[in-house]
């Protein structure tokens, strides 16, 4: 899985890469996926066989590690309706597959999970579950437990209703669907649900903590990371933005977006909920990993899952209870005070708070937040959890947001641009038992790829200029960097290969959000084009263009 | 007497010379719809320019100031730009660049509100009235200077930081564009 394991660690075990030799890392093999948006998979390595996803039209290859220059042993082509794209908030990208037993699952743009044999490339199964004319994509990389495919759609910017399902694993059938607006039968709360915070409890919030009906349109939707833990039974799921952006149409804490659920891997049923930012302003949406480790926390030994979250903080929380131990801020804010922890509520800044009619600037962090999905990865070696986030601030203007289904539900403009120091991305190695950061790397656009850390103490990343990074997991020093064909937005992976090497693979091809300047060619004058991304990204056109290509590194 | 007839045909010489621009004041319905019968190549056999049959009805919205300013409102009533942002592009390209993946005629672009685009443009007939289609797309060209600037919207509201549409500099539009790959074809 992109994650490399249930807990969601992107840690692995290789040692054979080190400080010392990374300098000596070589191209090992590439391959074009054929497609010029941006690349957010992950390669994923089973056995002898790499698999790599495009984005839409979501082709996944296999290549044969075990021959060399490691050809195409199959290519398998879901052909998703290419409508999907208008509905796409974010250029037309997606996370990766995943594996289990013998089969490779992925979600296509157009809302089908689909069942890939994993020797063949013969489908074994498809399931349409999302909704393009209601605005529902699907982008995220399905988890795989206790034989289900749990999958979450996408489109909290169309006002479409987020949900989260398990399908049964050999047939693709719907075992239990949780959305995550509206009445407790269907958001899957019942006798079960213990959360930790006053807030949280109560009959039906995710109806009475909306104007009337508005949970029909609310968002909340599931696009990003799942972690599970097995001796739990449980798991854990972020909910995206409620809509529409402008939040004077939604008074009330807008439950349950913009949190994170815990539920039973079986029935579905939540087990706690936490919400990051109530009554969302920014759309922060809550999806971003969670990281599951058991460390002490003063003296005692606790299970937590640690959230890098958009709002801008380091969450820890008590995973079994869903308990907030720690937040602290990893930048530069000027939107909310804190976390109350006797509470768990965010504390906003009501002078902050953005109008219609008024333009409120200087809002840090902006929309995509101070960091958006792209996956940290954490190594017990270091105790440090290795962050690729973004430096942005935003101006924001509120308007009267008309909802017609399929089409954006926003109320809202935006103009995003560099925060405090003028670069827009930074890498950091933040000390979870210390709360705070031990040393970062300041890039000039926002890291927007995913890293990996190993055993060997090196860390990997990508930038949107198309370099891709070797860091010291203790220094961050940098040690060795590649410039591929594009932009890096990927997710890298490691694997020891058949030839008994270790291997350094990554997808260069800008995109994504930041990224679709360049991937979907926007005119860059308009500084509210890609939901006012554009104003921060006018130059990423000047350094970097399009591509889809795989990148395998080597010691020689 | 010369002096007065004089007058009087002053008078009715600077009120011929007033024009007004007119307009429907009642638009047709819904159900009604012009037949634009555009092409959206150059190319067609043996011959010069494909054939085109228009209904004229272009003639009643291009640079007609009141219309170009009823297609700037319609275009964030209708959620336009959400995905077009205002004309920088997004969800959908970009409209105040050169580039017509579907054509730069305003019946190309009323033919790509009405009948959607397979990348992602939604159809809106039967969603949006004839008129309104219109009124939008006479706009959608003043987005890229291409309405004359005395009848283009002279003010922005949004936090647009381009000029406004009558002092946008003309960019007409490029012959056939491209079409942005967005992926393989299927196999």
């Amino acid at each position: 899985m992109p994650a490399k394991n249930f807990a969601s660690t992107r840690y692995s075990e290789l040692t054979e890469i080190t400080p010392e030799n990374v300098k000596n890392l070589r191209v090992a093999f590439t391959f074009s996926v054929g497609v010029n948006r941006g690349q957010e998979s992950s390669p994923l390595v089973v056995g002898s066989t790499m698999y790599v996803l495009s984005p839409y039209p979501n082709i996944l290859y296999a290549l044969d590690l075990a021959k060399p220059g490691a050809p195409l042993k199959w290519q398998y082509n879901p052909k998703p309706e290419a409508a999907a794209q208008g509905v796409a908030c974010c250029d037309v990208v997606n996370r990766g597959p995943t594996y289990a037993d013998g089969h490779l699952f992925f979600n296509t743009l157009d809302g089908t999970v689909v069942s890939v044999d994993a020797a063949t490339g013969q489908e074994a199964w498809k399931s349409k579950v999302g909704n393009i004319n209601v605005g529902e994509t699907m982008t995220m990389a399905p988890l795989v437990a206790r034989g289900k495919v749990f999958v979450g759609n996408a489109g909290g910017e169309m006002g479409v209703r987020g949900w989260f399902q398990a399908l049964d694993q050999q047939s693709g059938k719907v075992v239990w669907k949780a959305f995550n607006t509206g009445p407790d039968k269907d958001v899957l709360i019942g006798s079960d649900f213990k959360p930790f915070y006053d807030s949280d409890k109560g009959q039906d919030l995710g109806v009475k903590s909306w104007p009337p009906n508005a949970w029909e349109q609310g968002g909340g939707t599931v696009w990003g990371w799942l972690s599970y833990d097995p001796d739990l039974n449980l798991v854990y799921h972020g909910t995206g933005n409620p809509g529409p952006w402008n939040a004077d149409q939604r008074p009330g804490d807008n439950k349950w977006t913009s949190g994170i659920f815990a539920r039973d891997a079986d029935t579905g049923q939540a087990r706690w909920f936490y919400q990051w930012s109530p009554h969302d302003l920014y759309d922060w949406d809550g999806i971003n990993e969670q990281v599951l480790l058991d460390m002490t926390w003063n003296g005692q030994p606790r299970k937590v899952l640690v959230r890098p979250e958009r709002n801008g903080y380091v969450y820890i929380l008590d995973r079994t209870s869903g308990e907030v131990l720690s937040a602290k801020p990893f930048h530069p804010i000027t939107t909310t005070r804190g976390v109350d922890l006797k509470t768990g509520r965010l504390q906003y800044i009501p002078e902050k708070k953005p109008h219609v009619g008024k333009v409120m600037r200087d809002i840090c962090p902006n929309a995509s937040g101070a960091k958006d999905w792209s996956p940290s990865a954490y190594s017990p070696r270091t105790g440090f959890l290795y962050l690729p986030h973004a430096n942005l601030c935003m101006d924001v203007e509120h308007m009267e947001a008309n909802y017609i289904a399929g089409t954006p539900y926003l109320g809202s403009e935006t103009r995003m641009r560099a925060g405090p120091g003028g670069h827009r991305g930074v890498y950091t190695a933040w000390d979870v038992a210390g709360e705070r950061a031990a040393w970062s790397i300041k890039e000039a656009f926002p890291v927007w790829s995913g890293t990996l850390v190993t055993a060997g103490d090196v860390t990997f990343y990508g930038t949107m200029d198309g370099w891709f990074k070797a860091v010291h997991a203790r220094t961050g020093e940098i040690l060795w960097q590649f410039k591929t064909g594009s932009g890096i937005i990927g997710q890298p992976t490691t694997y020891r290969g058949p030839d008994g090497r270790q291997h350094v693979a990554i997808l260069s091809g800008v995109g994504g959000w930041p990224g679709v300047v360049v991937s979907a060619d926007l005119d860059p004058r308009d500084g509210t084009g890609a939901l006012g991304f554009l104003n921060a990204m006018r130059d990423l056109k000047d350094v970097t263009t399009k591509g889809g290509m795989l990148y395998d590194f080597a010691l020689p | 007497m010369t002096r007065r007839i004089f007058r009087l045909a002053l008078a009715v010489l600077a009120l011929s010379a007033c024009q007004r621009e007119d307009r429907t004041a009642r638009p047709s319905p819904v159900g009604l719809e012009s037949r634009e019968e555009v092409a959206l190549v150059v190319l067609s056999p043996g011959e010069s320019q494909p054939t085109v049959r228009t209904s004229g009805k272009a003639k009643e919205f291009e640079g007609n100031a009141y219309h170009l300013s009823q297609g700037k409102k319609l275009f964030t009533w209708f959620n336009c730009s959400g995905c077009h942002a205002q004309g920088g592009g997004g969800m959908g390209p970009a409209l105040i660049d050169d580039r017509w993946i579907y054509g730069g005629s305003i019946e190309n672009i009323v033919q790509t509100i009405r009948e959607g685009r397979p990348n992602g443009m939604p159809s809106f007939r039967g969603r949006i009235p004839d008129d309104q289609i219109w009124e939008l797309a006479a706009y959608v060209r003043a987005m890229s200077g291409n309405a004359p600037s005395s009848a283009a919207p002279s003010r922005s509201d949004s936090m647009h930081p381009h000029p406004a549409e009558n002092r946008t500099s003309p960019s007409p539009p490029v012959s056939g564009g491209i079409v942005p790959p967005s992926g393989q074809m299927p196999q």
